[in-house]
């Protein structure tokens, strides 16, 4: 299907009423995911924003549920968001990080009920990147700057208008007997194909990530992570700008007008910091930063790999561009390549 | 020689006769506009050393981390300052560090350069003593460092580092002593300067790459760190972050030398130094002091003098 970039805003707000449409857009100078309020607010030309659109299913802080202790016992009251959602914009390897959060909080074993509600409500309209970055390496992690691997849409840029691939039939119902849109043309499909051609053409070649894992399963103690991680400074940057990244803390917040009454909030937590994994007795197992810069690695390349078959990293980029003392982890994974299989690792 | 050769050769000589065990300096980065500190231990490795104008990080940041080596280190003048801070607080040996100071005309600001090229991606970087020009898909763009220069190396009057067991470079002169920024932020109404602040503390993520940056951020565990008990909310919003910068910046209060390494480690742009430079200025108008200038001399709040103002004191 085609739409013309003329009514994409009377699109958007064709169902502003029944959802709440997340865009990219910049708010005091930072970009993300936010609200549109109106259709015509959409101005964002960039690839990735900042903050990634994990925050709409897995916000930053959030309250769970308020508690009081009176006369009847304990009352609990949960809160939910299940409020209808479309996220408009988001690029293919921001899609995917979705996937990965969903093992986690929507796995087998464990069900996170305050991310399921969001994820069943929210639909993913992509774009497809036409002129990916230097920082991008989403081809390394089986991604692609056309993917479609959890979005309902994908939307081409064809100029003066998008291609519209439709790829669930949540996707289709929302575009279903709307005025905007119109049959493709074996040309739009052609200028597609070609755009994704160039699109591919533009980035830097796949890392070889074939050796990272195995050589992971058994570097834990190789003395490889002393200098490699020697430059982190050991802040939140990579992790918490991190589509994938996803590991939170509890902590409860008394209520200061009353007695026995509170609210739990749970607030994104990384391996970066040594609060992470400090125990009540004192005792810290990743003390320094070489173990807590290894666990995410490991994380992201051993442990996930191992749990759910693929890495949690999609290429994004965001931990590259931002991180404030340039350790790219496309460089640590590139050095883990050509280290020496059992050369020094100890036990 | 230009200075990344004489730098070089210093190191190289310096490993070779066992002088030092680790040099922490600055080498080329995996992005146009990006050099990464980096450390090295052996002569051959001299070579990966670059000096230019985007050596932005303060190395002084690691030195606390290597209590039992012999470390040199490349300091432009504001690391120096840093470094004379550390020794002041005895967080570092002296007898330990050898200081290669390189004298510096400021360093370049990535966050400006991009605001210049309207945020498109900068692929290529080149170098010229006045400017660089930066290049990307469909562009070219030549911008006098002038115009890209970190806002706090405007105004930097140490430029030659005030400390240094070896000083790479001709003087530099120095800049103008200003804080006018600070003085037209002072004379905004206070429900300006509030939004102001909202606005700023609402782009924090909380992140803590400005405190981790910082080499004065050294304490072992760092209030808002705290657990037991816990003294700021996990939770990230206005108020909460408020308490922190503001705690942050009071526990720098005489003790930041201006460097900026916070702002440029923050990757959301927070106007830190707004609060950074008010207590410079504070220092410097109420106390006439200046931090990291004197290894034998006392911190500002490690000193008092009863004729130091202070409406707040009973003598008023």
């Amino acid at each position: 299907m085609i739409i013309n970039k003329s009514d994409i805003a009377a699109f958007l707000d064709s169902f502003r009423d029944e959802y709440r449409v997340f865009a990219p857009a910049v708010a005091d100078g930072v970009s993300g995911y936010r609200i549109l309020t109106a259709g015509s607010e959409l101005t964002w030309q960039g690839l990735n924003t900042q903050r990634p659109p994990k925050e709409v299913l897995f916000p930053q802080s959030e309250r769970l549920y308020s508690y009081e202790i009176g006369a009847n016992g304990v009352q609990i009251s949960a809160h939910y968001d299940d409020r209808k959602k479309v996220v408009f914009g988001i690029r293919p390897c921001d899609a995917r990080s979705f996937h990965y959060l969903d093992y986690v909080f929507l796995g087998q074993e464990y069900q996170d009920v305050y991310y399921r509600k969001r994820r069943e409500n929210t639909l993913l309209i992509g774009m497809a990147c036409l002129e990916p970055a230097k920082t991008c390496f989403c081809t390394s992690l089986g991604g692609g700057p056309f993917a479609t691997d959890g979005l309902d849409l994908l939307w081409v840029d064809l100029g003066d208008r998008y291609l519209v691939q439709v790829l669930t039939p949540q996707g289709k119902a929302l575009v279903a007997s709307k005025p905007f849109f119109s049959p493709a043309s074996e040309a739009d499909y052609r200028a597609a194909a070609a755009a994704e051609a160039r699109a591919r053409a533009q980035m830097l070649p796949a890392l070889d990530l074939s050796r990272v894992k195995p050589w992971l399963d058994a570097g834990f103690n190789a003395p490889f992570w002393e200098r490699v991680s020697e430059k982190c400074i050991g802040c939140a940057v990579c992790t918490y700008l991190c589509p994938t990244c996803h590991c939170f803390d509890l902590s409860d917040e008394a209520a200061t007008d009353r007695f026995l009454a509170g609210v739990r909030i749970r607030t994104w937590d990384t391996c970066a910091f040594p609060l992470f994994t400090l125990h009540a007795s004192g005792h810290n197992p990743r003390p320094t930063g070489k173990e807590r810069f290894r666990q995410r690695v490991m994380h992201k390349f051993c442990y996930f790999v191992q749990n759910w078959g693929e890495a949690a990293c999609v290429g994004c980029g965001r931990c590259v561009v931002n991180c404030p003392v340039n350790l790219d982890i496309r460089e640590v994974l590139a050095q883990i390549a050509v280290q020496d299989a059992g050369a020094g690792m100890g036990q | 020689m230009d200075k990344q050769e004489v730098l070089r050769a210093t190191v190289r000589k310096l490993l070779q006769n066992g002088q030092v065990s680790l040099v922490i300096g600055y080498a080329n980065g995996t992005l146009p506009l990006r050099t990464a500190p980096v450390f090295i231990r052996t002569a051959e490795e001299a070579d990966l050393l670059v000096w230019n104008s985007l050596c932005e990080y303060n190395l002084a940041n690691y030195l606390p981390r290597y209590a039992n080596d012999r470390i040199a280190i490349v300091v432009k003048g504001c690391d120096a300052r840093a470094l004379v801070g550390l020794l002041q607080e005895n967080q570092v040996q002296r007898d330990r560090v050898y200081v290669i100071g390189v004298s510096c005309e400021g360093v370049v600001d990535r966050r400006q350069v991009a605001a210049l090229v309207g945020g498109r991606e900068v692929t290529a970087v080149e170098e010229s003593p006045e400017n660089i020009v930066v290049r990307g898909r469909g562009f070219e763009k030549l911008i006098p460092k002038k115009e890209a220069m970190f806002p706090s190396c405007r105004v930097c009057r140490y430029g030659n580092p005030v400390l240094a067991d070896i000083t790479i470079g001709d003087s530099v002169a120095a800049g103008e002593d200003a804080f006018d920024d600070i003085a037209a932020f002072e004379n905004l109404p206070a429900p300006e300067r509030e939004a102001y602040f909202v606005r700023e503390m609402n782009k924090c993520i909380r992140c803590y790459a400005c405190r981790n940056a910082c080499p004065m951020c050294y304490c072992k565990q760092c209030f808002v760190d705290a657990s037991m008990p816990q003294w700021l909310s996990r939770w990230v919003g206005t108020a909460d972050n408020l308490f922190f910068h503001l705690g942050r910046a009071l526990h720098l209060a005489g003790r930041c030398v201006d460097c900026g390494a916070c702002a440029r480690a923050c990757p959301v742009g927070v106007d830190l130094m707004k609060l950074n430079r008010k207590l410079i200025k504070d220092a410097r108008e109420l106390f006439g002091y200046e931090a990291g200038l004197d290894p034998e001399g006392r911190p500002l709040l490690g000193t008092f003098n009863p004729d130091d103002p202070g409406p707040f004191t009973i003598r008023g």
